[in-house]
């Protein structure tokens, strides 16, 4: 197992050493002139300078990635030209908020996928079972974005009964909080709990079938019994990879929500840093996400290997 | 002569068996009745922006600001946008960029992925390391931050963006062509044909490409709805197509401002979306129970 999981940190090391080359090389393509790109052509020279070295765009490709990697390995990306602040400052703010959404609606998703689908994989071909399929089928179809605008327009604009933007942590204000944050969950939630579903109802299916579930209950052992401790142990090991993915993709995954209400995450500040052209930000943002997606790969895959005895380490 | 005439008939015979195999095929995919449904929508939808000029009523891209924001009435059916264009018009219209984008885009993404996946699995060694953490360096990145990240430097537009939709998405089909190739490599009839004398390359696409391919054909019905979903995304966040070209996202983008004046100018491409995605993925699942004997009738 130690050897295993010494091995995959070195893989992801490895990974992420080209992600970060890759994210580098990808902004020395932007058209033009970068410095103006990102400040606008109405600058002084004097401005134009100090950003050229800010940039080090003096020196040779080479050299610049090592002095920004050697740089942000201690977490110092430089100046945001859209912020006019340290890189990391704007990160500091606006993390917090989207680990925040994330991991509510991570944590309300999976019980309630897991739960939908072993209901609806015990009452197979059932009329229970053929309403929850098509939900989850219908579900995972629906653009997030579209799925916002869809709330926002019947829960603020009809009923007027949910504030359609705004974001505010829970103990500067709790009931505020509570209201603003349910429409933007429910559209993160929704994705989720239905692709959940869907794994964890053909897994359990698959499951079922299986001898020693027979044997289960040629013992007479009561069908909850069965479902709950037998059958899942062994159903969850897929689901175990879709929760990684999710868990992945939290601090990347919601840029449509917060733009449609207009919360001040990480994904409204990436779309922003693209339209200003801000490379120092959006390379930050893309490696943050990057390493985020790596180090949550590596635990779904030691989780995998600690839980599934088929898989030998 | 008489060998030649065996031969001959055993071709015909297998060509005939292929066909049924075909027509078997069909009927497995088409006895269930949703995935039915979903296979006309889909080829209504297809037409629809085929002859998208000869359907629409309006011309999507003419404004006419006395007519803006519109409600639904005889005259626009789905009502009119802040420059008075026919939503309806636009919707039509925008269906070409959608199927454009996620056809192409799962093109690019299939012919390069499935070719590094099978140098990958072929050759193994160093190729197989080298390529492999490419492909795990690309799924690092969530897609649409790897596609939002590209659209950035090269920009957006319809080829632009099937590339780059393209690249992002290929990392799937590098590992499901090697994982094939590993297990078809093995096999008596390519060890056969190696020992025949046959050069890795013609070995690779003539033996064994073929026998690879069914997953990777359900692989990409499933995916064009993923990247018509991640197409309408980015334009949705202005990073794809661009105005003045309809497209469905960016429609929607536009729209959600004015839920108030015109409610279909946003939900309508949004139902629209939705309904091509699903059925695009009902048809995608009916295919690959087909195709697997195993699933058949079971999901």
């Amino acid at each position: 197992m130690g050897r295993f999981i010494l091995k995959r940190i070195g893989q992801t090391l490895i990974v992420l050493f080209i992600v970060s080359v890759f994210i580098f090389l990808l902004v020395s393509f932007l058209p033009g002139d970068p410095v103006y790109a990102m400040l606008g052509g109405e600058i002084t020279q004097e401005t134009y300078d100090r950003w050229y070295l800010e940039l080090g765009l003096d020196k040779p490709l080479i050299l610049r990635y090592l002095s920004w990697i050697s740089k942000a390995v201690t977490g110092d990306f430089g100046m945001s030209a859209s912020q006019h602040k340290e890189v990391v400052a704007v990160l500091a703010e606006r993390v917090p908020v989207t680990i925040y959404l994330s991991l509510l609606s991570f944590f309300i998703s999976i019980p309630l996928g897991i739960l939908f689908g072993i209901i609806s994989a015990v009452n197979r071909g059932k009329l229970l079972d053929s309403v929850l399929t098509t939900f989850a089928n219908v579900c995972c179809c629906l653009p997030q974005f579209f799925l916002s605008v869809l709330f926002l327009y019947l829960f603020s604009i009809k009923l007027h009964l949910l504030p359609s933007f705004g974001f505010v942590w829970p103990w500067e204000d709790l009931q505020k909080s509570l209201l603003q944050t349910i429409m933007p969950l429910l559209c993160l939630t929704i994705g989720g709990i239905a692709s959940i579903c869907r794994q964890t109802r053909s897994s359990m299916l698959e499951v079922i079938g299986q001898d020693y579930i027979r044997t289960a209950k040629s013992k007479g052992l009561a069908q909850n019994r069965i479902i709950f401790v037998h059958a899942m142990k062994n159903a969850l090991i897929p689901v175990i990879t879709l929760m990684g993915l999710r868990l992945g993709g939290l601090i990347g995954g919601s840029m449509f929500v917060e733009s449609v209400f207009n919360i001040p995450g990480m994904g409204t500040l990436l779309v922003m840093a693209i339209q200003a052209q801000d490379i120092p930000l959006i390379q930050a943002c893309v490696l943050l996400i990057a390493v985020v997606a790596c180090v949550v790969n590596i635990i779904t895959d030691i989780v995998y290997a600690a839980v599934d005895p088929r898989i030998k380490v | 002569m008489e060998k030649e005439n065996t031969v001959v008939q055993e071709r015909k015979e297998a060509g005939y068996s292929r066909r049924e195999k075909a027509v078997k095929f069909f009927r497995v995919l088409f006895k269930r009745k949703l995935v039915l449904i979903s296979a006309v929508g889909l080829v209504l939808i297809v037409l629809m922006a085929i002859f998208a000029p000869l359907v629409a009523p309006y011309d999507p891209n003419v404004q006419s600001l006395m007519d803006a924001l519109k409600t639904p009435s005889s005259q626009y059916l789905l009502g009119t946008d802040n420059y008075g264009r026919d939503i309806l018009s636009r919707i039509i219209y925008g269906a070409r960029v959608s199927l454009i984008v996620g056809v192409l885009a799962v093109g690019i993404a299939c012919a390069i992925g499935t070719f590094f996946g099978m140098l990958a699995g072929f050759f193994g060694g160093i190729v197989d390391d080298v390529i492999n953490r490419i492909s795990e360096a690309i799924r690092s990145i969530p897609q649409i931050v790897l596609a939002m990240a590209l659209c950035a430097v090269f920009g957006g537009g319809i080829i632009n963006l099937s590339i780059i939709l393209g690249i992002s998405n290929m990392a799937v089909y590098i590992r499901m062509m090697r994982g094939q190739v590993l297990s078809i490599k093995e096999t008596d009839y390519v060890m056969a044909a190696k020992l025949q004398g046959n050069k890795s390359l013609r070995l690779m696409f003539k033996h064994v490409l073929p026998n690879c391919i069914s997953p990777i054909i359900v692989q990409m019905t499933l995916q064009v709805g993923q990247t018509i979903l991640s197409e309408a995304g980015l334009s949705f966040l202005g990073l794809g197509i661009s105005a003045p070209t309809a497209s469905w996202g960016s429609i929607v983008s536009d729209g959600r401002v004015y839920l108030m004046q015109n409610p279909f100018f946003a939900l309508a491409p949004g139902v629209c979306i939705a309904l091509l995605v699903i059925f695009l993925n009902t048809v995608g699942d009916g295919v690959r129970d087909a195709l697997d004997p195993r699933m058949r009738g079971r999901l």
